[in-house]
């Protein structure tokens, strides 16, 4: 982990080369985070991956949390770590819900980190997050026919209902 | 009369699809494969997953921090302490809870215990593929044996619910150091022995030697770790990289392969048995004395024996069974080492008793994108020998 002035460091740096990209940090419980413009998502992870002297070249999770009721609500993290200085910082890009049946999208990352590929997968497949760019973009681990978006917070704990058809059959 | 040159042609001009799985004996869990075969040659392949998949990251929104414990343990079902320590790790790090010495040499035991054990159900059932059958039943001998110590300390041979939030649940029971120390004794004789029996045979070495090769850089791009990326030559492993438990106090090595092919990744995860009975001795060694978990009433439940005497006790007690610890918002990404790779666990906190998302970055999900590197242009048994050194857990990768 790089420490708070550190990360401060590379937000300055990052700042001189991409304006605007990375819009504030975080340093809460010894973990670093950059929180980026979402519409300049790749702008920030392809720096942190090329820089020299930086090299965050590894991309060991992407995964999205649902903030509701926080707005913009949907988290996308970026985990990202520096084999050589042994390192972690956390990109986040918060995106708004567009409403109605829209999906809030992103850009896709996979050209950059080839491994994004099942993981914006799935987060397509339970937040239902647009990952534009993306060479497949469907569901993986639920139904290809499944309707909704489970892991939002909005979605109900329910079940599927279950049609014993021996029981109907036999003693309905 | 067609030349038999002519037919091996016209089989080999076709393109078949194949489909193998879900279920298949060869697919080490619920995996489907869809296969275009040319001849005996896989020529695209595409892994086809979520058959067990049971929402388990969903419901745990649903439980108290306490209860998500048994859960998570059933993602990975071969490798549950790891599960136990992402997620209590991770709890840990959000409450700023410091767990006690002794739980973390406690923990960092039976974590390699467990890596052992792990690593003898891939042994037994890939060299079984293989047509190794014997190999299944030493390995399960020896397993069964790890399996009578988890049972021994937590009561239960599989799932055991033994690492708690600020430590562990119980300290480990009388005779349980003994038996494990002759355990760690006997581990690394046993690996030879196995060595005896894999690393002289021919059809296991031409079976694996120069098969299902990947190169380093191109499995560093497709986040591969574990056994899998050291065996290409990459010395990464979190037990080394960050400090967690009693890792930086142990000594150990890293095996690391050189070219990437399966035997490699046999190499490799069978070097690793060995130095994890060493940490295993190590930790029964260097045991501290002291309590086996956090002494802070607000997370870790009192002792049973307070609860007839002591009314904060009970009161202390109630509170943690009925709603369970509340947590301050915040987030925590917390990532392990595990038989297969980094296993990181994601925790967010909204300030209630329940955790508002958990996720686990699982390394079987993310290696078998790794899948299609290793078996495309090779024969169909070679997919199957990839496959089982690729080492899925299918309840993993679901989830």
């Amino acid at each position: 982990m790089p420490d708070a002035p550190g990360l401060e460091l590379i937000r300055g740096e990052i700042e001189r080369d991409r304006p605007g990209a990375v819009l504030a940090t975080s340093f809460d419980r010894g973990q670093a985070a950059l929180i980026a413009d979402p519409e300049r998502i790749l702008d920030v992870l392809a720096w942190l991956r090329d820089e020299p002297g930086h090299r965050y070249d590894f991309l060991s999770s992407l995964h999205v949390a649902d903030y509701l009721p926080a707005e913009p609500r949907f988290g996308v993290h970026y985990e990202l770590i520096n084999r050589d200085r042994v390192e972690r910082v956390r990109v986040k890009a918060m995106l708004a819900d567009p409403g109605d049946d829209a999906l809030p999208a992103i850009d896709s990352c996979v050209d950059l980190f080839p491994t994004a590929n099942f993981q914006e997968r799935e987060a397509f497949d339970f937040f239902g997050i647009e990952f534009r760019g993306h060479p497949e973009l469907t569901r993986i681990l639920l139904p290809d026919d499944y309707v909704g978006w489970p892991q939002r917070r909005d979605f109900p704990v329910g079940g599927e209902p279950v049609t014993f058809t021996y029981n109907e059959r036999n003693y309905g | 009369m067609a030349e038999p040159a002519d037919l091996l042609d016209d089989r080999t001009q076709e393109v078949m699809t194949v489909n193998i799985g879900p279920h298949h004996p060869a697919t080490h869990g619920v995996l489907r494969l869809v296969v275009d075969l040319e001849g005996e040659l896989v020529r695209e392949l595409a892994p086809v997953i979520g058959y067990v998949h049971t929402g388990i990251e969903k419901s745990c929104e649903d439980k108290s921090y306490w209860k998500v414990i048994p859960f998570v343990e059933r993602m990975d079902y071969v490798s549950y302490f790891f599960q136990m320590e992402a997620y209590c790790g991770a709890v840990e790090r959000l409450v700023d809870l410091e767990i006690p010495p002794r739980a973390k040499y406690l923990r960092t035991l039976f974590l390699e215990l467990n890596r052992i054990h792990s690593h003898l159900v891939w042994l037994g059932t890939t060299a079984l593929d293989l047509g190794a059958i014997s190999m299944l039943w030493y390995c399960f001998r020896e397993r069964d044996k790890i399996l009578d110590l988890f049972e021994m300390a937590a009561g239960q041979r599989m799932h055991t619910r033994y690492f708690q939030v600020g430590g562990v649940i119980e300290d480990i029971p009388l005779g349980f150091e003994e038996k494990c120390r002759k355990f760690a004794e006997e581990m690394p004789v046993r690996v030879g022995q196995y060595e005896a029996l894999l690393d002289r045979n021919e059809v296991f070495l031409q079976r694996t030697k120069g098969v299902g090769t990947v190169e380093r850089e191109r499995l560093l791009e497709l986040g591969v770790t574990g056994p899998l990326l050291r065996a290409a030559g990459e010395p990464w492993d979190l037990r080394k990289a960050f400090d967690y438990l009693a890792y930086p106090e142990l000594d150990f090595k890293i095996p690391v392969g050189t070219v990437g092919d399966n035997y490699d990744r046999y190499r490799v995860r069978v070097a690793e048995m060995v130095e994890s009975a060493r940490i295993v001795a190590q930790c029964l060694d260097k045991l501290p004395d002291g309590p086996f978990i956090a002494d802070d009433r607000k997370y870790v439940l009192p002792p049973r024996s307070e609860l007839p005497t002591s009314m904060e006790s009970l009161i202390h007690h109630f509170k943690l069974v009925t709603e369970g610890f509340r947590v301050g918002p915040g987030e925590v990404y917390y990532s392990i080492e595990s038989p297969r790779g980094e296993l990181g666990c994601f925790v967010l906190a909204d300030g209630s008793a329940k955790p508002a998302r958990v996720h686990f970055r699982d390394p079987s999900f993310v290696n078998l994108q790794s899948f299609r590197d290793m078996a495309v242009d090779s024969y169909i048994a070679d997919m199957i020998c990839s496959l089982g050194m690729l080492d899925p857990i299918l309840g993993g990768v679901d989830r």
